[in-house]
């Protein structure tokens, strides 16, 4: 579903801040896989999905998806097979307009937006039914606007959103981490089962193990711009935090690792 | 007295065509848009020299919008194909504006007297020109008054629409959170664009409205607009809140007229038509620092209450 070959982005090149983000990063992701993406601040996670959304250009290197190079597609273009939730929930929704009309936008990613009214009663019914899966007491409160709501409650919604129209793969940027521990579980278990019942492509980054380890069919690790752990299947099912904090010790080449307690959290 | 407050409404109305226009770069688009201060001009002198070669009024009212539409546009191509910053960009076309507005003129300033403009009709009408308003000494104001309010109406039922369609929605979002709708798929570059050129052409409209009332256009017309505009846009917003898009354009409105009664105000009690400019400036740093002058009152009020 998505194919990353060999991607390079450097940023400030030629400065003295020159940063190499991506070192010849490859990815494939096959249909319906749930991949979680760890590694440390500033490996590059974020950045390989910016790449991979359009938000940066990449120096070299490509990225298709569902077999189409989309290397040079603007941003907005690439959208209409992207869902995305960002880690700052003030990000993924626009705070003055309406829960209705936050989701009527999402409903509308991919399709020619035209003069016709921006939302239909018939969609009002469906979004009120959607909300009601959430819990979150939502359903009744879908002309309110979206600067109220909480920062667990914005991100479901981001959710869902990026997800409304299914979309080929989905991007989730630590979209847990700004979130208390409780709410931050409950976006996670919803994340899980709009992610099982659509059978979504996904690749989600996050800052904790046990989620990398309890999520997810597949497991990635970065650090300094490449990957560095790719392990899957029955191998991931067993995985233990102690062990990959041993094999990221081995792997990042005998670089000195003490227990990272931002990676361990 | 009744006669000021008629000349307040009057102005009022017209000007609320360039704060309804100033409402869409600044509220909507969050982008301060100069480019406003040429293209009300620019209106202005679009339909003055339409008007003056002999064309219909109201053609010339329809060719100052399209003025002010490509007004917009440059500023929004500057702006997003040339990253140019917004307040450059509007600043570099209302620059620009200066010299095209004295070729379309000519000169400095052109009088409409004695020419037909899109009042004409209305002041004429008997039921504008009845014993009450003529007794009053208010016709005059009336006439204006009556098609500037019934255009004004059209106007706001007309974005009131367009802002609630896909489009709409979509530009309103890509000033609210652009990342976020670049991530929906909207074209945020398109929607900056559309959204400027739209404002403009308000603005310029307004430019020929007030052309039109005055009866002259003047190069210099422009200058300080963006302040007037944001000054209403601010005294709308405070006294007449800011419930539902539909009440938000009418406080515009409301908030032009009041700016035109407070300005005629302090005019009646002497200030120096030269010191207007600086009142209005002034009014528009105080209303726009309001919640920073809020905060630190409280905190200040907080120090002593707890004794500090
Ligand atoms: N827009 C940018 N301009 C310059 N440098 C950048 C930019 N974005 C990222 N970088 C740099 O690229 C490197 C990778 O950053 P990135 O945000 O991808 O890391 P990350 O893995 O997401 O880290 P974190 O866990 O802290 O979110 C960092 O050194 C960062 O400073
Ligand atoms: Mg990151």
């Amino acid at each position: 579903m998505l194919a990353v070959n060999n991607v390079y982005k450097t940023f400030n090149s030629g400065t003295v801040n020159e940063k190499t983000a991506l070192n010849n990063i490859s990815l494939h992701l096959g249909a319906g896989e749930f991949v979680t993406l760890i590694g440390g601040n500033g490996s590059g996670k974020s950045t390989l999905l910016n790449c991979i959304a359009g938000v940066h250009a990449v120096d070299k290197g490509s990225i298709i998806i569902d077999g189409v190079d989309v290397t040079r597609q603007p941003e907005h273009v690439r959208a209409k097979d992207l869902g995305r939730v960002f880690q700052d929930p003030m990000l993924g929704t626009a705070a003055d307009m309406q829960i209705e009309e936050n989701l009527a936008l999402a409903y509308r990613r991919g399709k020619r937006r035209s003069l016709r009214w921006g939302i239909t009663a018939k969609e009002r019914r469906f979004y009120r039914d959607l909300l009601g899966t959430l819990e979150l007491g939502l359903e009744d409160r879908l002309s309110l606007k979206v600067g109220m709501l909480s920062g667990g409650q914005r991100q479901a919604l981001a959710l869902l959103m990026a997800t409304l129209k299914e979309p080929k793969l989905l991007l989730l940027d630590e979209h847990t981490a700004a979130l208390d521990p409780k709410t931050a579980v409950k976006v996670l278990e919803i994340t899980e089962k709009i992610v099982m019942e659509n059978k979504l492509t996904t690749l989600m980054v996050t800052h904790n193990m046990r989620d990398a380890i309890r999520y997810g069919n597949r497991l990635i690790m970065m650090h300094e711009g490449r990957i560095l752990l790719d392990i899957e299947g029955e191998a991931k099912k067993k995985l233990t935090v102690e062990e990959l904090l041993s094999r990221f010790g081995q792997a990042s080449s005998g670089e000195e690792f003490t227990q990272d307690s931002v990676l361990l959290s | 007295m009744l006669q000021m407050i008629m000349s307040a409404v009057m102005l009022g109305l017209i000007w609320s065509v360039m704060t309804i226009g100033v409402y869409i770069t600044f509220r909507i688009l969050g982008i301060a848009d100069l480019t406003v201060e040429g293209s009300i001009a620019m209106g202005g002198a679009i339909a003055a020299q339409a008007i003056y070669s002999g064309s219909d009024p109201y053609w010339a009212a329809f060719l100052a919008i399209l003025g002010g539409m490509a007004a917009g546009l440059a500023t929004g191509i500057l702006h997003t194909k040339l990253k140019i910053p917004a307040l450059l960009s509007g600043i570099l076309t209302m620059i620009a504006l200066y010299s095209i507005n004295l070729r379309i003129l000519g000169k400095a300033n052109l009088s409409l007297l004695r020419m037909n403009t899109v009042f004409s009709p209305f002041k004429e009408m008997s039921f504008i020109q009845n014993k009450a308003f003529a007794g009053w000494g208010i016709s005059h104001f009336m006439g204006v008054i009556i098609p500037a309010a019934l255009c004004v109406l059209g106007i706001i039922i007309l974005l009131y629409w367009f802002f609630g369609t896909e489009i709409g929605s979509a530009i309103r979002a890509t000033g609210n959170n652009s990342q976020m709708a670049r991530a929906q798929g909207i074209n945020t570059n398109n929607m900056i664009m559309l959204g400027l050129i739209i404002s403009n052409g308000l603005v310029a409209l307004s430019g020929a409205l007030i052309a039109q009332q005055q009866g002259f256009a003047d190069i210099q017309m422009g200058i300080g607009s963006i302040v007037i505009g944001l000054a209403s846009l601010i005294i709308g917003e405070v006294l007449f809140g800011k419930r539902g898009f539909f009440s938000r354009l009418l406080s515009l409105v409301l908030g032009a007229i009041t700016y035109r009664i407070i300005i005629a105000f302090v005019l009646d009690r002497g200030m120096s038509p030269n010191d207007l400019k600086l009142f209005t400036a002034l009014t528009v740093a105080f209303a726009l620092s309001l919640p920073v002058i809020k905060s630190s009152v409280q905190q200040l009020v907080k120090g002593i209450r707890e004794g500090r």
